[in-house]
This record gives structure tokens, sequence and C-alpha cells, in this order.
């Protein structure tokens, strides 16, 4: 059917160009509703597409489609900005499930007796085992970001035990290949491994490196679904998957440019608070910020820089840092963010949160113009975040952020640092910063906190 | 060795598209400002759902009285669905928010 593939083609270029406008900002909405498009498109062409033998079972089709669509609606309807990591982690693992599925059905389907060692049957096993693991791999993430599940569960010696879940599931995989026919028992233990390795693949990946896993892992699923188009000789699944593999290839790599570690190195290495706490244990002095000082100085201030981090996300500050820039505003103050490129738990995440406050655009300071800008800054706002600012990354070559690009807040005149508590930060490295001369801390609730301190300054 | 050369032969035109669309979605992505990486990720991970497909002409081949396969079926498909409805309207939630505040 040549029209067939015609329209599957006109599927593929909508996702193509729909992907390309995703990654402008004054585009990325239209491209988001052309691969919305191309997705109800190569849907249609494969629900009516005339085939050979079909009994169509187009109830079970319908069904499906309600039910997973109804589900995945009202999801993202109700899900708060906040908790957007961990949605987008568990529907990037529902999506391996469903390449997962696909292989268990279609190692089934093969009739006894007939020849293992052929590329469809290798097809299949590479769609189980990334389908699996991604779908695996993400509830984790899902866990660890909601917070269900803490870095405390910490596998001993990781690397050995990924290294040995890696050639188990192998072996298991070449040993299928070699049977005279389908062997359902050895395959369904081949399901269990790669589901195991995908749960100690994460498992000991914790704290600021949940980003680049997200990451990771959604480009594992894009494969998982080009592998199970390979299984049909689909193209729309081959190149739609291998789109999304290639993209989330790439934010991994950006990702780890910018924590300057490699991707081996988090894969591998992970931050599992294994302590390398080179830092001596003097006794160090903390200073607590009072709320009526604070309000004065910021009120008297020519330019304060805002550092965000997860703490504000979790807070569900963003408006309230909003309202307090808007105040300062009013006096005469200059009011800045500084954006780390991994601040929070995914790339971007800041960014989305102090857009839904309506934060302007030009406010938002990437980086490098950060840190140009933070010696002639007069007080530094950290709100929530630690490692983004944690100057052992400079200074320390023991710490296991030695290397990564910080925000250098220690620059300014102030620094106050809003935090719950003196507990280090997700990664579990203790930060110097708070003990620095300029600095004061100014505990509890950044909402709370800011709220506070929004009244102060008006009130002062 | 000479299964491998069937199968490259078999399937060069495959090879051929695979390679071709790795090179298209690393050259597409390549330049990304920050602010975009979550909604992007959050697009790229809704067409990763496109694996719906398969799922739909898996069902449409199997057998009306064959539930195990159905059933598999269904639940892929309820999977995927969740993946790909919530996974657009999520990255369409999050650009919303950038529109509103360029004015």
């Amino acid at each position: 059917m040549p029209i067939i593939e015609l329209l599957y083609l006109i599927s593929i270029f909508l996702f193509i160009i729909g992907l390309k406008r995703l990654s402008h900002p004054d585009t990325a909405k239209k491209g988001n509703l052309m691969a919305a498009s191309a997705m109800a498109l190569a849907i249609v062409i494969t629900l009516f597409y005339p085939m050979e033998t079909t009994n169509n079972n187009y109830l079970w089709i319908v069904a499906g489609m309600l039910t997973g669509g109804s589900i995945g609606y009202i999801a993202a309807k109700r899900v708060k900005m906040t908790a957007m990591p961990e949605m987008v982690s568990l529907f990037n693992g529902l999506g391996g499930a469903c390449s997962m599925l696909i292989a268990v059905v279609e190692f089934f389907n093969i009739e006894a007796g007939s020849s293992m060692l052929d590329g469809q049957i290798i097809t299949i096993l590479f769609a189980l085992l990334v389908g699996s693991v991604s779908f695996s791999g993400s509830i984790i993430a899902w866990g660890k970001l909601n917070g269900s599940l803490r870095d405390t569960i910490v596998l001993p010696k990781p690397q050995i035990i990924n290294l040995v879940m890696l050639l188990a599931v192998l072996t298991m995989g070449i040993l299928i290949l070699l049977q005279d026919g389908p062997n359902h028992s050895m395959f369904l233990i081949l399901l269990s491994l790669c589901l195991v390795y995908g749960v100690t693949f994460v498992t000991p990946i914790g704290g600021g490196d949940m980003p680049v896993v997200i990451s990771l892992l959604n480009s594992f699923t894009g494969i998982a679904a080009a592998i199970a188009g390979l299984i049909y000789g689909n193209n729309v699944m081959i190149v739609g998957g291998i789109l999304v593999g290639a993209s989330g290839t790439i934010l991994t790599v950006l990702m780890c440019k910018a924590m300057n570690r490699s991707l081996f190195n988090v894969v591998i290495g992970g931050f599992s608070g294994s302590g390398i706490s080179s830092g001596s244990d003097r006794e160090q002095i903390v200073k607590e910020a009072t709320l009526g000082d604070l309000a004065i100085q910021l009120k008297y201030s020519g330019k304060v820089m805002i550092v965000p981090g997860y703490g504000l996300a979790v807070a569900q500050a963003q408006h309230t840092c909003h309202e307090l820039e808007l105040s300062l505003e009013a006096e005469g103050v200059d009011v800045k963010y500084a954006i780390h490129p991994v601040a929070g738990r995914m790339p971007g995440h800041m960014n989305v949160l102090l857009a839904e406050a309506d934060v302007p655009y030009p406010k938002l300071l990437e980086l490098d113009d950060a840190n140009q800008q933070l010696a002639s800054t007069d007080v530094v706002l950290v709100i929530g975040a630690n490692d983004v600012v944690n100057p052992s990354a400079k200074e320390d070559p023991g710490s296991p952020i030695y290397g990564m690009p910080i925000l250098e807040v220690e620059q300014a005149g102030t620094v106050i640092v809003l935090k719950r508590s003196m507990n280090p930060g997700y990664a579990g490295i203790e930060n110097p910063l708070f003990f620095g001369e300029r600095t004061k801390m100014l505990f509890g609730d950044a909402k709370d906190s800011l709220h506070k301190l929004i009244n102060e300054i008006n009130n002062a | 060795m000479d299964f491998i050369y069937q199968f490259i032969s078999q399937h060069i035109l495959m090879i051929y598209i695979l390679s071709f669309a790795i090179l298209l979605g690393m050259e597409v992505i390549s330049k990304v400002p920050t602010v975009l990486h979550t909604p992007l990720m959050s697009g790229a991970n809704a067409i990763s759902g496109v694996v719906i497909i398969g799922a739909i002409i898996l069902i449409r081949r199997a057998d009306a009285t064959d539930y195990l396969m159905l059933i598999l079926g269904f639940l892929g498909i309820s999977l995927a669905m969740i993946n790909v409805v919530g996974g657009f309207a999520v990255t369409d939630r999050m650009l919303d928010m950038f529109k509103k505040k360029k004015r």
C-alpha cells in the first residue's frame, strides 16, 4: 500500500518539524501541536490501513485508547507545576512498559521450532531489554523524585552489581538465541532480570544527577519505541523513536557538560553518598539573619540576585518570590534571578516555575551572565538551592562535585540562605558557603519566610 | 559471519533510515535555550509514545479469542496512550506559561 507509506511520511515530517519548532521559544507551542497532530495522524492511519490477516478487534483498541487517554489527560491537567519532573518520568516509564509488552507478546507469538538465530528475534530481545530497563528505571526515578524513595537505600558496590546484572542479561539473551525454539520460561527470566537491572541501574544514582537520569531514560524509551518499530518494519515508529533517542542523548550530554562530568562518570560513579567528606571537622559558626534587619538591608540595596533551587519548588514559593521581587522593585531595587542549568530536578525546571509566576524573561540570567554580575551585587538570596552554590566545587578537589561550574555567590556583598534546616542538600554534600563570613542563614519554609519578609519590607 | 552479512544485506535500507534518523535527531535538537529544556524533554517524551502504533498493529492482528494477547495489547495501548496524551497536554501547559509571560 504505497499511499499508506506516503501518509506515514507526512506524519514523520510533522514529527520532525514539530520537534524543531519545540526548540525555539516563539514556535514551541505550535511545534507541540504539530507533533501531537503527527501522532494523531499516525494513529488513524494505523487504525484503518488494510492488512492481510485482520480481526481488527476495534473494541479492545478503542477501550485502551479511551482508558489511557483520559488517565493521561486528567493527570496532565491536575499535576502541579512543581511535580512536573516526576510526572514526565512516570509517563516515560509507561512508554517503556508498552515496548516491553509488545516484545513479550511478539515472543510468545513465535512458532515453536522456528530458528532462534534470527534478526527479528534479536530485535524482540532488544526491545524487551531497553523497554523494561526504561520502565523500571523510570519508576525508581519517579519514586526518588516524589520523595517516596530516598537516597538512603544504598546498594553495596553498585558498579559491581550493575556489571553482574548486565552480564547476566546478555548471557540470558544469548542462551535464548541458542535454543532450538522459543523458550518461554527462559524469556520470562530474562524479563525479570531486565526489570531488576533497571532498578539497580537507577537506585545508586542519587541527588544532583536526577536530571541527567530522566533525560537518559527518556532517550531509552525513544530507542525502545524505535526497536519495536523494527519488529513491525514501521517507519513512523522507527524515525519517531530514534528522533527522541537522539534528542534525549543530546540533552543528557548538555546536562553532563553543565556539571562538568562525563556521562560515564554519572552512571558509574554516582554521588552515592559514600561521603568523601574531605571537609575538616572544625567547629563552624552559622550566623542567623533576622527578618527586620534583612528587610532593611534588602530595601536599601542597589542590586539583589535571587538564586532559586529545588527548595523553592518544594515550598511552592515561586509566586511569593515574584511578589518579593515586585515589592523590592517598587523600592527601586534591581532584582535579577540567577539560574543554574541543573538547579531543581530537571533541566530548565526553575525557568518553568518562574514562568508560572509571571517573572519576565530578561530577569532570568544564565550561569555565565549571572557570575559576571554577582561581584556587583549587594545581596544574594539563595532560596532552597545548595549544590549549585557550593564553593567546594571550585576549591576542594576531594569533593564529589569538584569541577562543576557553580554560581559564585560568595563574590556578592552579603549572601542570605533560606533553608529549612542545616541538612546537606540533595546530593548529601556539606556546603562551606553556609559558614562563610558574609553568609547569613534564614531558617524555615521558603514560602513562609518570604511572606514574612515581604510584610517587613512593606511595613518598614 | 555469514549470518551477520546476510542480515546487513537484507536490511540495508533500514540501516540507512536508522542512521539518517539519528543524524536528524541530533541536528534538530543541537541548539536549545535552557528555558526550553523541560518542555522539550516532555514533548520528546510524548513523541516516544509512538510505540502505541506497535500496540495497535498487535491487537489488529490478534486472534479474536486470544484473550491473553488482547489483554496485554489493551494494557500496552492504555499505557502508551497515557504517555502520549499526558505528555502533549503537560507540554502544552508548560508552554502556555511562557507565552503569558512574554507580554
